[in-house]
């Protein structure tokens, strides 16, 4: 559990974060949003002080984050941003293995870390453990820079818009990736984006930034639902908030117990894909599936339209 | 007509422009200037020979049968290991040559009478030795093979010299004479160009860390050494000669340490100032050149000051550093030269005597091997940068 306490940082006069409090929960990703210059980096390097704040303090754990040296500190935290920041004069084993090499991990141990990193990341050792970075492609080497930012096994690991410059495609793919690896390490994610479609789809809470500011952090069916502010439904979207929410539902949630006709639908899919696939197929209802293939219940579109409405 | 002779005609047709220069320039020096002087002692002016007059018939005709197959090559040949081999050939055929005059033209126990190469020599010389470069420019060894390359030639020279097959040429009589002194001289220089330049990287390393970690200080601490280096060499000797002159009376222990106005102390100084830009400002031109995002994610992840410096900054920057070290070694040997002016010695002591006495045999004892070091370190560092660079991208 991280608990930022009253965080504040100024350069000269300029306040660039205002006060914040928020306590993150273990095992949850929070996602920061904000507009361009709001402060959300500046917030996420003080938790790893990175920078160091003017007033406020950061608790992990229980723990003040100034009672030990910034930059061992910084060694428990992962850290990945865009861009990667790969080292172009060492080999991909040898970037992911820097923080095992900074903690005195023995060499067998990092090496056995090394190789299960590349797998879970779908990076074949025998191919690319050798490799260097230019040699990869662009997602290649963001999928490196955050298996090299989860080496030491870290508690809590802070990501600044580590998806930002990769295609619709492969970001989607990152995404994806990063929520089964979060389930696999039990890992606590803090991470900034721009982008709202990624905040949604990843946090468990958004927080949500203006001008240095903390406005809402919640849930992100309650800043669909209940924004504290009027800043906080423009972030959020206010044309297209119904299928926000339905896309933050799966139909395995939303499933109607019982039988019913219709084309089969995944229970990890979204009501929002459910929807378009019934609109699309011209069909009223559908089976929801689990994956094994036994039937979890039904869904038709009244009652996914009824959970796209607030309240 | 064969298939071959149809591959192999247009080939030779197609005249090479540089080629056609050198062969030409060659075909000219050949002829009309003279291969060797001969000279009844070391300070008169000569008495021209051609390369038929100071050498026994075969051997005249054997070195212009190499020449001309040379400059074949060098007109119509494209391939570049074959232009590579008829250059090297053609140089091995002048330096014999030039050796065999002198053993022919010396009278047997006569020391007085001196056989210098002459101007037909050193134009051939040069003819092939561009067509060499040229050659090997075009193959694009890598740096392995261009360091062998120069350790093959200087093992060559070396057993040559050994060999005494040079012994009677002016150059290597006036080495005969001043054995002793050669060898003291080489030491000076050497010591004089590598000491600067350690003392510079010791300085200039670090000061361009700053400039690069304080943006603030860059124009004005480069400006300030750039202001140095447009100083002219004599000007800075002279410059220095006052502050030294008195620390030499006012601190014994510097006088002790051989500290004076004149001499090696304002020579390595002079040369230590100059050294300071080229490896401070290529120092900043390297940090800049590490990407911003590596090195925050390497602070992100807990390497302290320190290791992102030595383990990250300096390792990527090392190519555009040592390239700021290789101008200025190859600057300080050439620089060292004219150290012999105020006493600092060195090779340029050959130099400027030879200049005095009009003796250009001494001139050329001491300038051969200035120019000789300085490309051998232009050579290497070039390779260890390209090797480190190579590594990094
Ligand atoms: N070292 C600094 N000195 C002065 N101002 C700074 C400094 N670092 C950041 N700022 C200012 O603080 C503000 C917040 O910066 P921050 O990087 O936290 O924004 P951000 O929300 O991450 O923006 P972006 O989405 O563009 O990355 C910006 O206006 C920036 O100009
Ligand atoms: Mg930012």
């Amino acid at each position: 559990m991280i608990s930022v306490e009253n965080l504040s940082k100024q350069y000269g006069a300029t306040t660039v974060v205002d006060g914040v409090s928020m306590v993150i929960e273990r095992n949850s990703i929070t996602v920061i949003v904000g507009t361009s210059g709001s402060g959300k980096s500046t917030l996420l390097r003080m938790i790893n002080r990175l920078i160091e704040p003017t007033r406020g303090r950061v608790l992990i754990d229980g723990h003040d984050t100034t009672g030990e040296p910034a930059h061992l500190l910084r060694r428990r935290i992962g850290y990945a941003i865009q861009g990667h920041g790969l080292f172009p004069h060492r080999t991909v084993a040898e970037n992911i293995a820097t923080v095992p090499r900074l903690l005195g991990w023995d060499e067998a141990r990092i090496r056995a870390r090394v190789e299960e990193l590349l797998l879970v990341f779908q990076l074949d050792p025998g191919a690319y453990a050798g490799a260097f970075p230019h040699q990869l492609s662009g997602g290649q080497q963001q999928r490196v820079g955050v298996a090299r930012a989860l080496a030491a096994e870290p508690a809590v690991l802070l990501m600044d818009e580590p998806f930002g410059a990769l295609d619709p495609i492969i970001r989607a793919k990152a995404q994806d990736d990063l929520l089964d690896i979060q389930r696999r390490f039990g890992t606590t994610i803090v991470l900034v984006t721009h982008d709202m479609d990624e905040a949604f789809r990843l946090g468990d809470h958004v927080a949500v930034m203006s001008h240095g500011r903390l406005l809402q952090y919640d849930r992100p069916a309650v800043l669909l639902t209940r924004p504290a502010d009027p800043f906080v439904s423009r972030m959020t979207g206010v044309s297209d908030r119904a299928m926000r929410l339905l896309s933050l539902t799966t139909a395995g949630e939303a499933a109607l117990p019982g039988v019913s006709e219709g084309p089969a639908v995944a229970a990890a899919a979204s009501l929002r894909e459910v929807l378009s696939e019934l609109l699309w197929r011209g069909a009223d209802s559908a089976v929801v599936m689990d994956a094994d293939g036994t039937r979890r219940g039904y869904l038709t579109i009244a009652a996914i339209l009824e959970r796209g409405r607030p309240g | 007509m064969s298939v071959r002779t149809a591959l192999t005609v247009p080939r030779l047709r197609r005249l090479d422009p540089l080629g056609a220069l050198l062969a030409g320039a060659g075909a000219v020096a050949a002829v009309f200037l003279p291969f060797v002087v001969l000279k009844s002692n070391r300070i008169v002016p000569g008495d021209p020979r051609g390369l038929l007059d100071a050498l026994p018939a075969w051997g005249a005709l054997g070195c212009q049968a190499v020449l001309i197959c040379a400059a074949i090559a060098a007109l119509g040949v494209s391939n570049a290991r074959v232009r590579l081999g008829a250059a090297l050939l053609g140089v091995a055929a002048v330096a014999l040559a030039v050796a065999a005059a002198g053993d022919a033209l010396t009278p047997a126990g006569n020391k007085v009478v001196r056989v210098a190469p002459g101007a037909g020599f050193w134009v051939l010389l040069m003819c092939l030795g561009l067509m060499a470069t040229d050659a090997v420019t075009r193959m694009r060894p890598g740096p392995g093979l261009r360091v062998l390359f120069l350790a093959l030639s200087i093992v060559v020279a070396g057993l040559a010299l050994a060999h005494g097959t040079f012994d009677h040429l002016s150059v290597m009589r006036e080495y005969a004479v001043n054995a002793d002194r050669f060898a003291r001289e080489a030491r000076q220089h050497v010591w004089l160009a590598l000491g600067s330049l350690a003392a510079a990287v010791l300085v200039a390393l670090p000061i361009g860390i700053l400039c690069h970690r304080v943006p603030r200080l860059r124009s004005g601490v480069l400006g300030t050494l750039n202001v140095i280096q447009t100083i002219p060499a004599i000007a800075l000797f002279g410059i220095l000669m006052v502050p030294l002159a008195a620390l030499a009376a006012a601190v014994p222990l510097a006088a002790a340490l051989g500290i004076r106005g004149i001499g090696a102390a304002p020579a390595a100084v002079a040369l230590f100032l100059y050294s300071l830009l080229p490896i401070a400002a290529n120092t900043v031109a390297g940090l800049k050149r590490v990407p911003r995002a590596a090195v925050e994610a390497a602070r992100g992840m807990g390497m302290t000051s320190w290791q992102i410096l030595t383990g990250i900054e300096l390792i990527l920057a090392l190519p555009v550093i040592l390239t700021g070290i290789r101008i200025v070694l190859v600057q300080n040997i050439g620089m060292v030269t004219v150290a012999a002016l105020i006493g600092g010695g060195g090779l340029g002591t050959f130099v400027f005597q030879g200049i005095g006495q009009t003796a250009i045999d001494l001139v050329l004892l001491g300038a051969i091997p200035i120019v000789a070091l300085a490309f051998s370190a232009a050579v290497v560092l070039d390779a260890l940068a390209e090797v480190l660079d190579r590594a990094r991208q």
